[in-house]
């Protein structure tokens, strides 16, 4: 067994808006920022114990699936690095 | 007669469990509140999922207490034929816990909304809408920030096609506008059915339009389904 990060990324599918991220942006340009868009995400950083790094990723991306993003309104990713 | 008692469920932060029991009560429906750990009653009759904020909306909102353990007992009920109904926070839960399509997310305004409005009875012809007539216009106060119902296209088009939609936001005349959609529903959408028709989840309060004594009674028909 060997000591694996899974950093999970979960963000708004293409095409769901995502007013916080919109606020945001309106909240920078208010400071005088000029930028043409803004997106947002949730990072999860999973400290676990796996086999190898591919059963690390297959562990991180279920606990996506089954809770950290919701499949309707949401894409995520995956990154396994060692500990 | 039998005896019928609808369980109110508790989770943490849940903060509309007691209007919904009174809402309940004054119907003549016998309800109970039930603390989430403590499993659904052999007796249960049907189940609100209540209005509030469970486990601090925390990763988002419905997701901790659509993973808890009596959520699986709610599902068991449901494939029996008992009727579930979620409210707001239930709502949110509901869709969470897959008994029901799509998501409740972030309103497109970005803020928490709290204001009566006007939900149009898009399918009559369940528990939850046999009090009214399809296309009859209710008024029933909204309290969320997470309200936006969201759904992939081909999803949507299959809730229409098996009339799975149950409440619309409209004009008062019964208009679906764009204006008259609080939060930026998809499709307007305020409340869906599960795969069966006693199973379903709206953003809006029924149960806070049901005394008399708050000046509204509009949102009875919807909790008549249990009575």
């Amino acid at each position: 067994m060997s000591a694996y990060t899974a950093t999970v990324t979960v963000r708004p599918k293409r095409g769901v808006l995502d007013p916080e991220a919109e606020t945001t942006q309106r909240a920078l340009e208010r400071l005088g920022f000029d930028l043409a868009d803004l997106r947002s995400a949730d990072r999860f950083e999973v400290d676990l114990d796996a086999a190898d790094a591919a059963a690390a990723r297959a562990r991180a991306t279920e606990m996506a699936e089954r809770l950290l993003a919701n499949p309707t309104i949401h894409d995520y990713d995956v990154e396994v690095g060692e500990a | 007669m039998l005896t019928v008692t609808v369980a109110v469920i508790r989770f943490g932060g849940s903060n509309c469990d007691r209007d919904a029991r009174r809402a309940l009560d004054h119907l003549g429906v016998d309800a109970e509140i039930v603390w989430h750990a403590e499993g659904l009653p052999a007796d249960t009759t049907g189940v609100v999922l209540p209005g509030g904020f469970s486990y601090g909306d925390y990763l988002r909102a419905g997701a901790m207490a659509a993973h808890a353990p009596i959520l699986e007992e709610v599902r068991e009920a449901a494939g029996e034929g008992t009727p579930v109904l979620g409210i707001c926070n239930g709502a949110q839960i509901g869709g969470e816990a897959g008994l029901t399509p799509g998501a409740f997310t972030t309103n497109e305004s970005a803020r928490f909304q709290c204001e009566p409005v006007h939900i149009r009875v898009e399918n009559a012809a369940t528990p939850w809408t046999a009090a009214y007539d399809e296309g009859e216009v209710i008024e029933v106060p909204i309290a969320h920030g997470e309200g936006r119902f969201e759904i992939a296209d081909e999803r949507l088009q299959q809730l229409e096609e098996t009339d799975r939609v149950l409440f619309r936001y409209c004009e008062p005349d019964g208009e679906v506008t764009a204006a008259a959609d609080p939060n930026g529903s998809t499709d307007n959408v305020a409340g869906v059915l599960g795969t069966d028709d006693h199973v379903a989840v709206l953003m809006p309060h029924p149960e806070r339009a049901t005394l008399p004594d708050l000046g509204a009674t509009d949102g009875q028909g919807v909790l008549r389904a249990f009575g």
